[in-house]
């Protein structure tokens, strides 16, 4: 009944263009869909990640460099302490080593004092005992040649001169 | 050659009717619309200058999208930019405005058919052509076909068979009492005329649109060739008038070709939406 009615240019001309439009339409979809639209796609997740890794990659540029500020400032103090510390332990130290080096002197002078003394000591010890046994010798000469004969041997004349002469010692040390 | 020529000289038409012979050269009518074997006796009819031509528009339109698509980069280019326009017109003032989060299933859909009709829509304005392969309504109802059963596959895939029958033949809230009227009139609204007026409505603009276009160009030639004075200045005008003409034509093709991956895009938001 439909086919007996003139549908005019409604009706195809052949049947193959519909199938044509069909097998044609559906190859463009297949290459649209398996080559075109995954790789716009692609691209559009790619930017979207660019961007956004971009953004995240500033803000974690930013955080770093935060961070690395205040463990700089952080340092920077802990140094400034530091530096105090040593500066304060420096000046300590330098007191006590003042102390040290003067203590020491001065016992070094002391002792120096004191050796010089002893030796003097003992020199004057040793002149004295010489000078004794020169004078006693001398006077006992002396006292040979006054008296026209040697006393050297006489036991009692060198007694009597070592007490003459502990008398002369005695005499000018009072007076001294 | 008859074919051959024909389709390299436009607004050369063949006669396929053969009663109407008489009507080959004028005036313009359903004749004109007539495809003509290519090689007759050595190929099938039907291989004929419109199917060729619809042949080379879809290796057009998938030569352009993988030019397109070849070697994009993050930063596009300016090759890639105009790829990106045109990508991004249908990805999202077509597919996700009207399809929302599903969208990326059936943009590679939209994308071709776009693609496919306006190149198809555009032949009828050029060179070599001057034919628009949608006025063979052949091919319209190949593509309406296509895109019935992509949303009723869509609809039945989302809600099972019945139920997308019931969804898209009854209404929510729809009164019993009306059942007997609404479930008839949503079925044939939903599953026979949207498919018939989209095949139609493709057809119809670029047919009456080619027809006009005749009308002018070959009445326009005619009259320049009539040898009086008044009669050749009425075909120049005619002529001048055709550029007009084939701007709206290239507007009508644009358009037409929006409208039906809109629809189409439109009946498969509506299949596959919760609620009517």
């Amino acid at each position: 009944m439909l086919l007996e009615i003139n549908l005019g240019p409604l009706l195809p001309e052949e049947l193959s263009e519909i199938i044509a439009g069909a097998v044609l339409f559906l190859i463009v979809w297949w290459v649209v869909a398996k080559k075109v639209v995954p790789v716009f796609e692609k691209t559009y997740a790619d930017r979207t990640a660019e961007i956004t890794g971009g953004i995240e990659k500033a803000e974690a540029a930013q955080k770093e460099a935060a961070e690395a500020l205040a463990e700089y400032q952080a340092q920077l103090a802990t140094a400034r302490a530091e530096a105090g510390r040593i500066r304060e332990d420096a000046r300590a130290q330098a007191v006590t080593l003042a102390a040290e080096i003067r203590e020491q002197a001065q016992a070094d002078s002391t002792r120096l004092v004191a050796a010089a003394k002893a030796q003097i000591e003992v020199e004057r010890y040793q002149v004295i005992h010489q000078l004794r046994a020169e004078v006693g010798g001398l006077a006992t000469q002396l006292a040979g040649r006054i008296v026209g004969e040697s006393l050297e041997d006489d036991e009692r004349a060198r007694r009597s001169v070592d007490r003459f002469i502990a008398d002369l010692e005695s005499q000018p040390a009072e007076k001294t | 050659m008859p074919g051959l020529v024909g389709l390299l000289i436009p607004l050369e038409w063949a006669v396929c009717l053969g009663d109407r012979a008489e009507h080959a050269a004028f005036p313009p009518g359903v004749s004109s619309f007539c495809s003509r074997a290519l090689l007759p006796g050595v190929l099938p009819t039907w291989v004929n200058n419109h199917l060729i031509q619809a042949i080379i528009g879809a290796a057009v339109v998938i030569a352009f999208w993988l030019w397109m698509a070849h070697a994009q980069k993050v930063v596009p280019g300016r090759k890639q930019f105009v790829g990106e326009y045109l990508y991004n017109v249908l990805r999202n003032t077509i597919a996700r405005d009207i399809l929302g989060h599903d969208y990326r299933k059936f943009l590679p859909y939209l994308v071709a058919l776009f693609s496919f009709i306006l190149v198809n829509n555009l032949f009828g304005e050029f060179v070599l052509f001057m034919f628009p392969t949608f006025s063979k309504i052949g091919y319209a109802y190949a593509l309406a076909l296509m895109s019935f059963i992509l949303y009723n596959a869509a609809g039945i895939a989302k809600s099972g068979f019945f139920g997308y029958l019931k969804k898209s033949t009854l209404p929510a809230g729809v009164p019993k009492a009306l059942w007997v009227l609404i479930i008839p009139l949503e079925f044939l609204s939903n599953f026979i005329v949207r498919p018939i007026t989209l095949a139609l409505r493709l057809f119809a603009n670029l047919f009456a649109g080619h027809l006009v276009v005749l009308v002018f160009v070959v009445g326009g030639t005619l009259l320049l060739e009539s040898g009086q004075v008044f009669l050749i200045a009425a075909g120049g005008v005619s002529l001048i008038f055709s550029f007009a003409i084939f701007a709206l034509e290239i507007f009508v093709g644009v358009l037409q070709a929006y409208i039906f991956t809109v629809l189409t895009a439109q009946y498969v938001s509506s299949a596959l939406a919760e609620e009517h």
